[in-house]
């Protein structure tokens, strides 16, 4: 990467001005009700949380150089510029004081999407040189070892070995003509390897045929957090290189929220072009193999349990019945939390604020929303399906001494597969 | 009445031009931007859903409304009298006939009368929210100022002026004439402009969403 400079942060932001965000930024009138969307603001109560104050360099640029007034402004000096300082006080505002979880895009009366507006400044801020290291690591990491979490494929293959041991299951690699190739995310890899297993088992029983490949196993992209759209393009693209190198029909986005933005929404732009193969997010796929007899189960969780819907999957991927669809084929006692689906509050770790160390006081802070959510519920289980979410929430429900489990979704499937040799 | 008659003659003329021209200015500026095809695969359609979102945006989301009770409340009334004074007032439906030829049936203007007071209420403890409440007093500038005023003006003097609360009458009817430009100037080149473009952040909005399957 080129050096980062405020001019090329200019840059950034002028490629991203587009008609929406004129159209946004024409229409504000600082009324002030996104603050009341954002869990930054209603659990701080720091006005500067108001998630359209964290536009404000962003929205200069678009008033001095996109607006006749504007123009005239500046040309009579009356305007203040966008300079080195102001990115610097603005960086822990845009990075790590919003998950670009969108609720805030949901209730502003005027119709302005401010999430897809922070995910666009982060593009000037990322090229004028202001990001959180944390992230910065992680998107250096993704490029030159292939894992945000520094995780290469001899560390896969061994938890596949050690699963296959395990369970006599087989997990394919590399097998060309398979239906499905299934991405994965570092941390289901590291901490959650039960995802995988689950995968096995469930497309075992349903007769899918699937790989993972062992050039592009990686679904998270750093690019699309930190807001660097050449880093973002570059992951896509070894996702896209492999799924046609294997010929595969699909590609599975896994329990992981902004993989499946990256992967669905953004990819396709990043790249150019349509994809050769389609993206099914792994419960938009449970719930087809469930509504076609293909996937089984047997049993239900008595226990109260209740679903976090994570945002990148449901509020802005728009995976919205299939996570209830599951749930109810093996839960009788699901309820749901106050505000949710679309209208979800975030787990507080989501848009890259996880990988950020400076942020943790301020997530754990903000996690009080998620708290009261479940405090009202009383429940046995949680139930997610976002790797990030989970263990967002599992710190956070000890940080508070709550003791709730955390489960995923298609694991909390796989367990109910009726079993094949009792059938 | 020299005064009347340039408020009425030269001074609206050069404040409908520059109204009418600012708009088109500001309108097109947002419009020449366009945006780059989207070639990720759509869950759904872009334009019922970005219609959809026009029209339910005019009514806050419920956990919205429970937290900002006032904004919202205070937002309707105000918006809705501004337009029923401007609109349904029979001495401005007889302007606009005189000038555009367009008419309709206006309201009895004791009911416009009472109107107005709540309008003018309502704006004046919408500014005090704006001063005192933290998040609006945080966002606010100048300009948020500065369109309240020039929103506030039009309605003050056309009180003043409908009661003749001050004298000579031409001088109170010259002032809420002079007043109801400086707003048409002011418009094009602030927030006032949301009067418009909030049709197209509000269907960008829902059709950016509608394509992932969302209804926002």
């Amino acid at each position: 990467m080129s050096k980062a400079t405020i001019e090329r942060g200019l840059n950034a932001f002028r490629e991203q001005m587009n008609a929406p965000i004129a159209s946004f930024f024409s229409s504000c009138v600082n009324c002030g009700m996104c603050a009341e969307a954002c869990l930054f603001y209603t659990e701080t109560g720091d006005p500067k949380y108001t998630p359209i104050n964290k536009l404000e360099p962003f929205r200069r640029v678009w008033e001095q150089e996109y607006t006749l007034w504007g123009k005239l402004k500046s040309l009579l000096g009356m305007s203040k510029p966008v300079t080195d300082e102001l990115l610097e006080a603005w960086e822990p505002l845009v990075y790590d004081a919003c998950t670009l979880c969108g609720r805030c895009s949901m209730v502003c009366p005027v119709g302005n999407d401010i999430s897809y507006m922070i995910r666009r400044a982060r593009e000037g801020f990322v090229a004028a040189g202001y990001a959180p290291e944390g992230i910065k690591g992680a998107s250096r990491r993704a490029i030159t070892i292939g894992s945000p979490m520094g995780v290469k494929y001899p560390a896969l293959a061994a938890q596949i070995k050690h699963i296959e041991a395990d369970t006599g299951l087989t997990i394919p690699v590399d097998v060309e003509g398979v239906d499905y190739m299934a991405l994965l995310s570092s941390m289901e890899i590291m901490n959650f390897p039960e995802y995988m297993e689950a995968l096995a088992r469930i497309f075992k029983q349903a007769g899918v045929t699937w790989t993972i490949s062992s050039e592009a196993f990686e679904a998270t992209n750093s690019g699309i957090q930190i807001g660097s759209s050449d880093i973002a393009r570059e992951l896509v693209n070894r996702v896209v290189v492999a799924a046609d190198k294997l010929k595969v029909k699909y590609v599975i986005s896994p329990e992981c929220g902004h993989a499946y933005t990256a992967i669905r929404w953004e990819g396709p732009n990043l790249i150019g072009r349509p994809y050769n193969f389609k993206v099914v997010h792994i419960l938009e796929l449970l719930d087809e193999l469930r509504a076609s007899g293909r996937l089984k189960t047997e049993g239900m969780e008595d226990d109260r349990l209740t679903f976090h819907d994570p945002c990148q999957i449901v509020r802005k991927g728009g995976v919205l019945e299939p996570p209830r669809n599951l749930l109810n084929m093996v839960a009788s006692n699901f309820v749901d939390m106050q505000d949710p689906r679309e209208m979800n509050w975030c787990c507080g770790g989501g848009g890259g604020v996880s990988a950020n160390e400076r942020a943790e006081e301020l997530r754990i802070k903000v996690f009080k929303r998620k708290k009261s959510q479940l405090d009202e519920l009383n429940v046995d289980t949680l139930v997610t399906a976002c790797a990030n979410c989970r263990l967002i929430i599992e710190e956070g429900l000890e940080e508070y001494r709550m003791e709730i489990p955390v489960v995923g979704l298609t694991e909390m499937i796989a367990e109910h597969l009726v079993d094949e040799k009792s059938e | 009445m020299d005064f009347l008659l340039w408020v009425r003659g030269p001074g609206f003329d050069i404040a409908l031009v520059v109204f009418l021209i600012g708009i088109l200015i500001r309108l097109l500026e947002v419009l020449i931007l366009g945006r780059k095809p989207d070639h990720s695969e759509p869950r759904g359609a872009e334009l019922g859903a970005g219609l959809r979102t026009l029209m339910t945006r005019t009514l806050p989301e419920q956990g919205s409304f429970k937290r900002s009770p006032f904004t919202v409340v205070g937002g309707y009334i105000w918006h809705i009298g501004f337009f029923i004074t401007l609109f349904l007032f029979v001495p401005h439906i007889e302007l606009i006939n005189a000038t555009l030829g367009l008419s309709w049936p206006g309201i009895a203007s004791n009911l416009i009368d009472a109107v107005a007071a709540v309008t003018i209420v309502t704006l004046l403890a919408m500014l005090f929210s704006r001063l005192s409440h933290p998040v609006k007093q945080f966002l606010s500038g100048p300009e948020d100022y500065l369109t309240w005023l020039v929103t506030f003006l039009p309605m003050l003097t056309g009180y003043l002026a409908y009661h003749r609360m001050i004298d000579p009458y031409p001088l109170v009817l010259g002032l809420h004439i002079l007043s109801v430009e400086l707003l048409m100037v002011v418009f094009p080149f602030t927030k006032l402009m949301h009067a418009f473009t909030f049709i197209f952040a509000r269907w960008y909005n829902g059709a950016m969403a509608g394509r992932r399957g969302v209804q926002s």
